[in-house]
């Protein structure tokens, strides 16, 4: 469904500020694999889902979607392939529009928009069973502007938008992160029942070595713009967070290992 | 006031109403703050003002000088998305390159209207007075102009316009080219303010290229005394507001200016002390009534 190919990407490259983001990255995603991926802060998991939605252009390598070339298509046009959820629930929604205006301009996602009415009849009857779905009362609320949710609100809106037109990949940046415990769970249960219901192809950044292991059927983790890890079926479900972090510390300490050489 | 100044001060409220609906659109709607209206509110009367003169139809001359205020819209909306240049100065280079090409259109720096058509003689042939069918065809465009921009921010398309000012990165994510609409949307602002213009220049009996002057000062002043005054809560509501604003501005200074004390040079003055002073009373209110 989607492969990436010795992707590199340098961030102001030739200043003193430069930063390595995107090692030579390689990996492929089959139709409907869940992969959560992990690492510490700067791995450049980021990177990674911002170069598949096409934030920026990366400096060698291919991007395929789908069997199409999208290495060089702009953000907008790739929109018609890849669904994002932010981080920031303010960023996934309109503030000043109303609920079922944001679903309105979710559900034409990749398609042509033209002069016929923002928010058709028809669709509102759809955008009441999807928001029903949520339990959170939205359904009765299709015309109070989304500035007026709750961060947990906004993001389960932002799922249901990021989903209405079925995406061929969908790329989940932390999206729990800036949510307290108890939404953070209501959003991650949805965020299950959603991608495992529809089969969706997804990448799930997380923070939480435990939903790394529990959700997706696939693990990645990221460290210094490379793929250090990348376990799928068996091999996954054995995995505990022990591991992980023996994993991780063992990556760490083969690299100040060769620094203390070099320093050495 | 005289009925003379009240019924001045109306009619340029109307007619400067339109170009408020389009700094609305670029400053509120789009949040791109555009200073080319200063250059495409003459740019709309030099075109109008040079079609009649070579016997074009004066309504006709309206959409040829909405026509070229889109493209000077375009042009600074193209500056700012395809080259990153600054909006505010994308928009003051433009405003300045419209002054020579108005020049250059007029073939000098004014053109004259008197004895010619324009889209108030109607009235005369009716037997109308004065101020009657210039209110009647500012009412009537500004009808026109705002049903039809209302019914168009409801549209797919305008929904996306709406969104690119609300939230660029969620609506790009959404499969929108953010830079098509902002070119489209700032194209539309100025189309809508040379159209005020080439008004202007009819009902003047001339165009002139420094007519432009504080079009945008104006322009903020009426959006922002609408806001205050009659309130924002809908898009109806604000659109209509930016109208009742243009009107309620041009009556305040046409009353201010009425006074012995103030000379029609202090208009400028007047307009900057207004909008300060409307931008910072819903601040100064929360203080005061805070403590």
């Amino acid at each position: 469904m989607i492969t990436l190919t010795n992707i590199i990407k340098y961030f102001h490259k030739g200043s003193v500020n430069e930063v390595f983001a995107l090692d030579k990255i390689s990996l492929h995603l089959e139709e409907g694999d869940f992969v959560t991926v992990i690492g510490s802060n700067g791995a450049g998991k980021s990177t990674l889902l911002n170069g598949i939605a096409g934030t920026f252009f990366p400096d060698s390598g291919k991007i395929e979607v789908d069997g199409m070339d999208v290495t060089h298509w702009p953000e907008y046009r790739r929109a018609a392939l890849v669904a994002r959820v932010f981080q920031d629930p303010l960023l996934g929604t309109c503030p000043a529009a109303t609920i079922e205006q944001n679903l309105a301009l979710a559900s034409l996602r990749g398609k042509r928009r033209g002069l016929g009415r923002g928010v058709k009849t028809a669709d509102r009857i759809l955008f009441r069973e999807a928001l029903a779905r949520l339990q959170l009362g939205l359904e009765d609320r299709m015309l109070d502007k989304v500035g007026l949710l709750s961060g947990g609100q906004r993001q389960a809106l932002t799922m249901l938008m990021a989903t209405a037109v079925r995406p061929k990949v969908l790329l989940l940046d932390e999206h729990i992160a800036a949510l307290d415990p108890k939404t953070a769970g209501q959003i991650l249960g949805l965020t299950r029942e959603i991608v495992e219901g529809q089969k969706l192809t997804t990448l799930m950044i997380t923070h939480n070595m435990n939903h790394a292991i529990a959700f997706g059927n696939r693990l990645v983790m990221l460290h210094q713009g490379r793929i250090l890890l990348d376990l799928s079926g068996e091999k996954k479900a054995g995995l505990t967070v022990k591991d992980l972090l023996e994993q991780f510390y063992h990556a760490q300490g083969e690299e100040l290992a060769t620094d203390s050489l070099l320093l050495g | 006031m005289t009925l003379y100044a009240f019924y001045a001060a109306l009619q340029q409220g109307l007619v400067y109403g339109i170009m408020a609906i389009g700094v609305y659109l670029t400053f509120r709607i789009l949040d791109f703050p555009d200073l080319t209206v200063d250059g495409s509110l003459p740019l709309g009367a030099a075109i109008s003002a040079v079609a009649i003169t070579s016997g074009v139809n004066p309504w006709l001359s309206l959409l040829l000088a909405m026509g070229g205020g889109f493209l000077a819209g375009m042009v600074t909306a193209v500056l700012t998305t395809r080259f990153h240049i600054l909006h505010l100065l994308a928009s003051i280079l433009t405003m300045t390159a419209l002054y020579s090409i108005n020049i250059r259109i007029m073939d000098g720096p004014n053109v004259a209207l008197l004895g010619r058509q324009t889209v108030f003689d109607w009235g005369l042939s009716l037997g109308l007075p004065s101020p009657w069918p210039e209110l009647i065809v500012f009412v009537g465009v500004s009808a026109v102009v705002l049903l039809l921009l209302i019914w168009f921010l409801t549209t797919e398309l305008g929904q996306a316009v709406l969104a690119t000012g609300d939230n660029p990165q969620m609506i790009r994510s959404l499969g929108v080219n953010t830079s098509f609409i902002i070119i489209l949307g700032v194209g539309l602002s100025n189309a809508l303010v040379a159209l005020s213009g080439a008004l202007v220049a009819q009902h003047q009996g001339a165009a002139d290229v420094s007519m432009g002057v504080g079009t945008i000062v104006a322009g903020l002043a009426s959006v922002i005394v609408g806001e205050t005054v009659f309130g924002d809560r809908t898009l109806t509501k604000a659109l209509l507001a930016a109208v009742l604003g243009s009107i309620l501005y041009r009556l305040a200074i046409g009353f201010a200016l009425g006074l012995a004390f103030f000379n029609p040079s202090d208009l400028n003055l007047l307009t900057s002390v207004l909008v300060v002073v409307a931008m910072i009373t819903p601040s100064l209110k929360r203080r005061l009534f805070q403590r």
